[in-house]
């Protein structure tokens, strides 16, 4: 497998420091944009409020096997910050007493992280549904991962997955020459113990996102497209896809402003702005954790540094649900593209 | 005084053609928005149409606004060449079947 790009990192660009990310986001008036604060504040959610915890995403690593053109992480195999047991420990603890139903775990490649399995189990033993983001390419990239679908699948796991297109031209222009294929024989193993199988009970979900700057349409439209492409050609079942919109932070942005596409991307993304996508968006019942234990609104904050404000404790040993609950989120320009369309979040549209 | 008779911007000022005519105006809008929702064709089949008619009409507003809009249904580059070899296929067709009015007028005028 060839990687798509490199990290900002590792080329040492501007935009791999989040100052300079957030400097060009928060510049609305040079697009012609109004501020997503003011769209809020005519709906009256301004400051946005959560509604609870749901779901508690954790990254535990920045670490992984592929170098996506899009990726918000700026994800790679060069990237050694990943989670410790001890920081999964105080996340685990965090989560007991808490009625919070799901945890999410993302990354990198979460796999990857040497404890991933010890925490999994923890989870487990409390109860909760898991989520893990699979790249799919972890599962057949080295021996060790090899029995990951069994994994999964003795804990329930909802496996869902990125595949930004049915063919191997698209998918491996955004994620790295090889990885259609190497999906395919992914999901296939998936497939092979049951995931994404009727009645099998274990669920299989896809995400579906742009490979370039645009917006995606209707989430049942694509997902039908999938489905029978998928079955068609390579005879795959999944369950849901997930239409997810790119948002403006690290590598996309990066593309964005090199390929001239950020100033008509970000006019397309406000002009789409859904009101009722901004009373759902996902940041207000999501506590975002990451590899060193900090405290976030969402994965995106969290990669823009964005810790939480004013005052409410920001690292997993603080953990106090109420201080939690009335924090106000911290906005940007980025969040427009969870507000677009049907609006976006990591379980697709909203509206 | 424009330098071009095209400008990739104009296409976002589409809406303001209400401004001189505002009845007409809406009214065309909101067929036009019903036209492409889902019916009888899914939204995906109408933006294909579009984007073939967008060719044979030679607008390029609308070459650009239904490739966008055909990148976001799903629809991939084989499928949106197809298109527009449909637009190729009725534009030469339709220029070559005047090729008959050509043979049928030699043959009232040759002996």
């Amino acid at each position: 497998m060839k990687p798509a790009t490199k990290s900002l990192l590792k080329i040492k660009s501007r935009l791999a420091d989040p100052k300079e990310q957030l400097r060009i986001l928060s510049d609305n008036h040079s697009l012609g944009i109004t501020s997503f604060e003011d769209r809020l504040h005519d709906l009256g959610i301004e400051p946005l409020k959560p509604t609870g915890v749901d779901i508690f995403q954790v990254n535990v690593g920045k670490m992984c096997n592929q170098v996506c053109k899009h990726c918000h992480v700026d994800a790679g195999p060069g990237r050694k910050e990943i989670m410790t047991r001890e920081t999964m420990q105080l996340c685990v603890d965090a989560l007991k007493g808490t009625d919070i139903s799901t945890v999410d775990l993302t990354g990198g490649a979460p796999e990857m992280n040497p404890n991933f399995r010890w925490f999994v189990e923890q989870l487990s033993k409390q109860g909760r549904k898991i989520i893990v983001r699979c790249n799919l390419t972890i599962i057949v990239a080295h021996p060790k991962y090899y029995d990951l679908p069994e994994f999964f699948r003795s804990h329930n796991i909802n496996v869902v997955s990125s595949l930004p297109y049915f063919n191997a031209k698209r998918t491996d222009a955004q994620r790295g020459e090889g990885v259609f294929e190497q999906s395919i024989r992914a999901l296939r193993r998936l497939n092979e113990v049951g995931y994404g199988k009727e009645g099998s009970g274990l669920q299989l979900d896809l995400v579906y996102n742009p490979s370039g700057a645009f917006l995606p349409d209707d989430q049942k439209a694509l997902e039908a497209t999938f489905k029978s492409k998928l079955k068609e050609g390579y005879d795959i079942d999944f369950n849901e896809l997930f239409a997810i919109t790119n948002l403006p932070v690290s590598r996309f942005l990066e593309y964005l402003i090199r390929s001239e596409n950020y100033q008509d991307y970000m006019e397309e993304l406000a002009n789409a702005f859904n009101p009722e996508a901004a009373h759902g968006v996902m940041c207000r019942s999501t506590l975002s954790v990451s590899w060193d234990g900090y405290l976030y609104d969402c994965d995106f904050n969290q990669m823009l540094e964005l810790k939480l404000n004013g005052g409410t404790p920001d690292h997993i040993r603080d953990f106090d649900l109420e201080k939690l609950n009335n924090r106000n989120i911290i906005i940007n320009q980025h969040c427009y593209g969870c507000t677009a369309g049907a609006g976006s979040s990591c379980g697709g549209t909203i509206a | 005084m424009a330098k071009s008779y095209y400008d990739p911007a104009d296409l976002k000022k589409f809406g303001n053609i209400t401004e001189w005519q505002k009845e007409l105006g809406d009214k065309f809008f909101d067929y036009y928005g019903t036209v492409f929702q889902e019916g009888a064709l899914t939204a995906r089949e109408k933006s294909l149409i579009a984007l073939a008619v967008s060719h044979a009409v030679q607008c390029p507003y609308c070459i650009d606004a239904y490739t966008d809009d055909c990148l976001k249904k799903g629809v991939d580059e084989e499928q949106m060449m197809e298109a527009v070899h449909v637009t190729a296929a009725i534009k030469g067709g339709a220029a070559l079947v005047h090729g008959v009015q050509m043979m049928n007028k030699v043959s009232d005028k040759l002996m």
